[in-house]
């Protein structure tokens, strides 16, 4: 038995300690949102993070998320919440699937850089693909997320 | 003229999947005479369907899938705009996989271009009734009243609320006559509007066919042979077994259908990954069968040395070999491309519960009653017993039109008694996909003193689409020779061959399929021949295309090369060719036509230190009327996204039978730091509405390679530019 902690929330279930923690989110806890990909870290679709830092969820073990917190696009955080609106006003998603990896990417950067340049969005982005190409509008709307901080502070 | 029916007090509302209640317009689509919609129409078989509820909210049923190509907000918007309903008041519910809703296949940039003149007349139709239903309470004359942002006003000022009128107009009979909106009253349609489903996109709502859960549901994946159409000879499932979560090991055998599935041994487990790890433990003897040797290096030099020699002839028109030997100067070149896969984020999966002779089913598929057939006719059973759920999709470029995958799951479902899901693994994806065509290419033109083009022969060998529907066809037909045939260039002698090329892999379309090697060819021997008459390749071009004209073709949309050379001269404009670019850097121009709509793409590339880099792209399309700006425009920048990654990576090829590449490290994808910036012009049009998902992506390549011959003087034929070391 292993005891995770997601979204604030503790679920105590029964897994391989080898099991990425992707799966134990989705099969064994059945929050959804955090999307295989690849399988293989090369993707992004199922970034999730881990103690403030983006991780890709199908190449981590359980075990190494243990009596760590987990924040997957159901929960709250501050910046994802922005990122949020902004995708929305932006009409970023086309079929949306990667999206979740997407803003959680996004929601990293801005947790540790506050105003970050086009190369600083490129490089915290580069793990993520979009098949559906929706990458010139997740730019806007990272930088568009910025400026309405920038503006209420 | 289409029947619409009040069938607000009819049983079988609850059979579409409406609540009962509320004010129900349904019709039929037949009046689109469509030669793709054949269903034998006896009495009234309503296909769409509106639904006004008393608390005012006004359910819509979209019958096409949505990935990614804004469907479900398009498609109904046009409804909501002549209703005169609130945007904020309508709810959209996904049609599951029936005859009943007309066509639902989602491919070849249609779904708008089939049903805007319906859906059109279906709100103008509940909006009059609302209108009858207010003047009916409010005893005054119908004339005096307008409907407006979910109101119905009287000219004295008062008004009511569509809601409160629903328990009226349910007794109403369809009125006789209806007034469209004017173009220019559109409230919607033309206009930006947010995606309908984009709160729940950004929230991890949705739920994709991956995300799909039934109580008791097993998890499936599935080992199948490397080589296409290859077969278990034996296998030692013992190790799999050993794997916590594991649960049993069994074989499944090839349905030999275009669609059917290809077989394997199945993995059954409690999860997805004790599923995949179980895989990975079996032991299997294949038969790798007869496209062991397929191999795509000699392939390749097979289907080339098809194209170097006479073909059989699909069209011939003036002299051509007279236009050759009275040249000035003749140019010729040899074009390759490699097969594609599609590659969707979200893999091939479906969920599958086969109960007795009925079946649910619940799949990301752009093809839900191809999917329906499928499934009755691997279990035997009538249509009345299968349901088709369309998930979200996430991605489908013409995958998932092709459910294999699905046949797997109900075959897997059948034989376990118990609701399965079969995942695909990502290596399982790009090993096993239907392909896009992989092509050989050759051109030769003559120029006159002038520089005039006076013959032009396209001679191409490319597996057809057709042998994943009639095995041993190996020339290209149909649809595939007539996109070459169709070339808008206005030439008084030209020839057009096929060549032998069987097929050794599962081929089938890809976004703007055989749109991708002759749009790629035409538009960069275009540019050779404009490189050899010493032109500009825009004006060149535009001479090329020649007179303002409509070709005649076979289709009910005629190609007019006014509209094709406005785009190019749109995109010249915007992109201010001609203006001096920094250096190392220059302009590539391509324009093509395809499912019926018009696009020009010039594209910015540096190339520094024989690396390239794209760093603008200028789009203009025409497809006629424009529903959703906002997805028109979206779809145009990921077109350029998705010809840019073909352009740069994409590749897929075999040996001995088995296709190398696996996964996004050795199939890649372009990446956020690659992008440039997109802009997009859209042609204002009063036109015919026509297809946006594909017709951006053909332009990409083709404008990519004359750029960095510009850049460069050197030209490159065939792809991807990873190859050349060049990304």
């Amino acid at each position: 038995m292993v005891t995770l902690r997601i979204n604030g929330e503790k679920h105590t279930i029964d897994v391989a300690p080898d099991m990425p923690l992707l799966w134990a989110i989705r099969d064994i806890i059945g929050l959804t949102g955090t999307k295989y990909g690849c399988g293989k870290g090369l993707c992004g679709s199922c970034k999730v993070m881990l103690d403030n830092s983006p991780v890709q969820s199908c190449v981590i073990p359980v075990s190494a998320a243990v009596g760590k917190n987990i924040l997957t696009i159901e929960g709250a955080s501050k910046n994802l919440q922005l990122l949020q609106e902004s995708w929305v006003t932006l009409n970023v998603p086309q079929c949306g699937f990667c999206q979740p990896g997407q803003l959680i990417a996004a929601t990293a950067l801005l947790d540790k850089n506050e105003n970050p340049t086009d190369k600083d969005i490129e490089e915290a982005m580069i793990g993520n693909i979009c098949r559906c190409g929706t990458y010139q509008r997740i730019k806007k709307a990272i930088h568009k997320t910025v400026e309405l901080k920038n503006q209420h502070s | 003229m289409s029947t619409i029916k009040n069938i607000s007090r009819r049983t079988f509302v609850k059979s579409i999947g409406l609540a009962s209640g509320g004010l129900i317009l349904a019709c039929n689509t037949s009046v689109f005479s469509d030669k793709e919609i054949t269903k034998n129409l006896v009495d009234f078989n309503p296909n769409l369907f509106v639904q006004l509820n008393s608390d005012g909210s006004l359910v819509l049923i979209a019958s096409r899938s949505e990935m990614g190509n804004g469907v479900r907000t398009s498609l109904t918007s046009i409804i909501a705009d002549e209703m005169e309903a609130d945007w904020n008041k309508v709810i959209v519910k996904q049609a599951t996989g029936d005859a009943k809703y007309g066509d639902q296949n989602t491919d070849g940039s249609r779904s708008v271009r089939y049903l805007y003149e319906t859906m059109r007349k279906m709100g103008a139709m509940a909006k009059a009734m609302l209108i009858s239903a207010a003047a009916k309470k409010w005893q005054v004359s119908e004339s005096e009243c307008t409907a407006k942002n979910h109101f119905v006003t009287h000219s004295s000022g008062k008004k009511i609320g569509f809601g409160d009128l629903v328990e009226i107009a349910k007794t109403l009979e369809i009125p006789k006559e209806y007034v469209l909106k004017s173009p220019k009253d559109f409230k919607y349609i033309g206009k930006k509007l947010r995606s309908i489903d984009a709160e729940d996109y950004v929230k991890g709502k949705v739920i994709f066919g991956l995300d799909k859960r039934l109580p008791n549901m097993k998890f499936v994946a599935i080992a199948r042979c490397p080589v296409t159409f290859g077969t278990v000879k034996s296998f030692d499932k013992s190790e799999a077994l050993k794997i916590a979560g594991v649960e049993a090991v069994i074989e499944i055998p090839r349905v030999e259908k275009p669609f059917g599935a290809l077989g394997g041994v199945a993995v059954i487990a409690s999860n997805t990954w004790a599923a995949f790890k179980g895989k990975e433990a079996l032991k299997i003897e294949w038969d790798f069968g007869d496209n062991k040797s397929y191999n795509s290096k000699t392939y390749m030099a097979e289907i080339t040395a098809n194209v170097h020699k006479q073909g059989k002839v699909a069209k011939d028109v003036g002299n051509i070999n007279k236009a050759f030997k009275n040249a000035s100067k003749i140019v010729e070149s040899t074009f390759q491309l490699p097969h594609l896969s599609h590659a969707p984020m979200e893999v091939p999966n479906a969920v599958a519960w086969v109960q007795g002779d009925s079946c649910e089913v619940w799949a990301p598929t752009q093809a839900p009653q191809t999917t329906r057939k499928e499934v009755v006719d691997y279990l035997k059973t009538s249509e009345e017993k299968v349901t088709i759920n369309v998930t979200f999709l996430g991605g489908g470029f013409g995958r998932k039109s092709k459910p294999d995958y699905v046949v797997e799951a109900v075959m897997l479902s059948k034989e376990l008694n118990a609701p399965v899901q079969v995942v695909w693994t990502r290596e399982d994806d790009i090993k096993h996909d239907y392909y896009h065509t992989v092509s050989a290419q050759y051109l030769k033109a003559s120029l006159d003193k002038n520089g005039n083009v006076t013959g032009w022969l396209h001679r191409f060998a490319l597996p057809s689409i057709v042998s994943t529907f009639s095995p041993g066809v190996d020339y290209a037909a149909g649809f595939e020779i007539a996109s070459a045939s169709n070339v808008p260039f206005d030439i008084k002698n030209m020839k057009i061959e096929v060549g032998k090329a069987p097929a050794m892999v599962r081929i089938g379309w890809l976004r703007s399929v055989i749109n991708i090697p002759h749009g790629f060819s035409e538009n960069v021997f275009a540019d050779e021949l404009a490189s050899a008459a010493n032109k500009d390749p825009l004006e060149f071009r535009l001479n090329l295309i020649g007179k303002d004209r409509v070709e005649d073709t076979q289709n009910e949309i005629k190609y007019n090369t006014a509209r094709l050379k406005n785009v190019l001269k749109i995109a010249a404009k915007n992109a201010e060719w001609g203006k001096q670019l920094p250096e190392n850097h220059a302009y590539g121009l391509a324009v093509h036509y395809s499912f019926y709509s018009y696009v020009a793409s010039i594209v910015e590339v540096s190339v520094i230190d024989k690396k390239v880099k794209v760093h603008n792209v200028f789009t203009a399309i025409d497809c006629g009327t424009v529903i959703n700006k906002d997805t028109v425009k979206a779809q145009m920048e990921g077109s350029a996204i998705f010809g840019m990654s073909l352009a740069f990576y994409g590749k897929i090829t075999a040996k001995d039978g088995a296709i190398e590449q696996s996964n996004y490290d050795n199939y890649k994808m372009i990446r956020m730091h690659e992008i440039p910036k997109v802009h997009v012009e859209i042609v204002e049009s009063s036109e015919k509405p026509t297809g946006v998902g594909e017709p951006g992506v053909p332009v990409i390549a083709p404008a990519i390679v004359n750029a960095i011959f510009k850049a460069t003087r050197k030209r490159y034929h065939n792809l991807p530019l990873s190859d050349y070391g060049l990304v």
